[in-house]
């Protein structure tokens, strides 16, 4: 927004933008993906590799590895993804807790507990993990029956043809965002972010993580299967959550960009501001 | 398990020695006690969901001889400690009885020949450790059920509870004896045996020779290695710490389907 009132001819006309149900699953959802994260990674920590298969141990070929070498004094940390390896001293493999090295897949301070309790870890995981999945249902079963998803993520005829895409893409890259009554909407490739979360992040994560549990590998066996065995599923949860990471870093920078204390409000009381105008386009 | 895991206290203590508070505004929402009751709640509500989920004798998955990982990981203990645990591997376990007692109408003794006369099954199963990893093997022995059947447990036995011969990061008040519990839904499982040959061959010593129990649709800390004594009891409150077995004792579930 034009904070610094550049624009003073511009009106500004306050919208209804988010209904109460998406604005209290969206800070819950919130509340839960941090607190799944940081559990998740200390999780993690207890057995910092990733395989393909069915089954993977100390003994079998890691697809990706958290870990240290060199010596003991010094250690070097590294994130290995097949092939490549990345140095990652400091924050990845070796970090440092008063100035001394540890050797530990993620950081203490990204971790949850900041110390090594796996114990913990998984409590506060799975605790997370109801509190998300019914928060998450409680919003699709909103989303299909108050019309949210087909009124305000499924893309418009309009915005779907060859130019508008163009234009906006360009207009996207610029860091350009839309006025008058076209700002009443998302634009289109915010709709495709937020569909992609909400339909395959999000969904991803509970299925993949229901596949790492025993018990419910006995009652599904056909979900483990699909995803390709346990330990596939443990990978594809790893980078799903990554993706979610990188999400959200691209969620957050667009929302200061876009005009921080306004989508802020508007994910608050539900009411966003939009300028029109004559010279705002 | 081979990481040292709840350290916290002697984390805590180490940190308030020196005065420096290093523990983040997470870790004291952690350690706070009414938080983790919360915290812990959802242990019951996923042990609901799958138990209904999950039909009583609903079968894990089984596997075929090409997916064995060909190098099992040896977990927790490799070797029990002491001069009883020695003499009964030096006489090839001739002398190893498994005693079968507390809640039940005839208590057992069995040596390794009287089990190999029940019958045996095999099955080739995932074994999924808590840390995350998973190791697939082949694992031959008699179903619990079996052995449940000959000593009739009494109508007030709830939990089978298995004393096992080793002693894992024993702790200062001694405590580090391994054991583990189930309840019956789980002890008359069909694919729950107690094992004394894996991949075809007896038990490794690595492995829990002579005899291991296999709980299919639990974590691998379920899996009580060493197998010395099942005791049949209606409440797991008064062994060791209370909470049903060695890693339950240190904060992990005793419902460990997940």
């Amino acid at each position: 927004m034009t904070g610094l009132g550049a624009k003073k001819t511009n009106k500004r006309v306050l919208v209804w933008r988010h209904s109460l149900l998406v604005r209290s699953t969206h800070w819950i959802n919130v509340l839960c993906l941090t607190f799944l994260l940081m559990s998740g990674l200390q999780i993690f920590n207890a057995h910092p590799r990733l395989y393909i298969g069915k089954y993977g141990a100390d003994n079998d070929q890691a697809f990706v590895s958290a870990g240290a070498r060199g010596e003991q004094t010094s250690p070097q940390g590294y994130f290995r993804i097949g092939a490549l390896t990345i140095p990652t001293t400091g924050v990845i493999g070796v970090s440092y807790q008063n100035g001394q090295p540890v050797i530990r897949g993620f950081p203490s301070w990204i971790t949850l507990p900041g110390y090594q309790d796996l114990a913990t870890g998984r409590r506060w995981h799975f605790f997370f993990a109801w509190l998300f999945v019914l928060n998450g249902l409680a919003y699709l079963i909103y989303g299909i029956l108050a019309g949210h998803f087909r009124r305000d993520l499924v893309p418009s005829g309009d915005q779907l043809t060859a130019a508008h895409l163009k234009r906006e893409i360009a207009d996207h890259a610029r860091l350009r965002f839309p006025k008058n009554d076209e700002a009443r909407r998302y634009n289109v490739l915010q709709k495709g972010a937020y569909l992609s979360v909400v339909f395959i992040l999000l969904p991803l994560m509970v299925l993949t993580g229901i596949s790492m549990s025993p018990g419910m590998n006995a009652a599904l066996p056909w979900l483990v299967e699909f995803f390709g065995g346990r330990q596939t599923a443990r990978t594809i949860h790893f980078i799903a959550a990554s993706l979610l990471v990188i999400f959200v870093i691209v969620h957050l920078f667009m929302v200061v960009a876009s005009g921080f204390w306004n989508n802020l409000r508007s994910m608050v009381t539900g009411r966003y501001a939009i300028e029109q105008g004559e010279d705002s386009k | 398990m081979s990481l040292s895991i709840n350290r916290r206290h002697l984390l805590k203590s180490a940190f308030g020695f020196v005065g420096a508070s290093v523990l983040s505004g997470c870790d004291a929402l952690v350690t706070n006690d009414s938080v983790n009751n919360i915290v812990q709640s959802a242990e019951n509500l996923t042990k609901v969901v799958q138990r209904t989920l999950l039909n009583r004798h609903q079968l894990a998955q089984e596997f075929t001889e090409v997916d064995l990982s060909p190098n099992f990981k040896v977990n927790g203990t490799d070797h029990p400690e002491g001069d009883d645990y020695a003499r009964l591997l030096d006489t090839n376990f001739i002398d190893w009885r498994l005693i079968v007692d507390g809640k039940v109408k005839t208590p057992l003794k069995l040596s390794l020949a009287d089990l190999k006369i029940f019958p045996q099954r095999t099955q080739i199963t995932r074994h999924d450790c808590v840390e995350g990893w998973s190791a697939i093997g082949k694992w031959t022995g008699v179903p619990l059920k079996a052995i449940l059947d000959s000593a009739v447990p009494l109508t007030e036995a709830r939990y089978a509870v298995f004393y096992c011969a080793d002693k894992y990061e024993e702790a200062a008040d001694g405590n580090g004896k391994y054991y583990e519990s189930i309840d019956l839904i789980d002890a008359y499982h069909p694919q729950t045996i107690l094992a004394y040959a894996m991949n075809g061959k007896d038990l490794t010593v690595g492995h829990g020779a002579p005899l291991r129990l296999r709980v299919e649709r639990q974590l691998g800390y379920k899996h009580a290695k060493y197998v010395m004594r099942i005791e049949l009891v209606d409440s797991f409150t008064n062994i060791a710490r209370g909470r049903g077995g060695f890693w339950e004792d240190r904060g992990y579930e005793w419902y460990a389907g997940i």
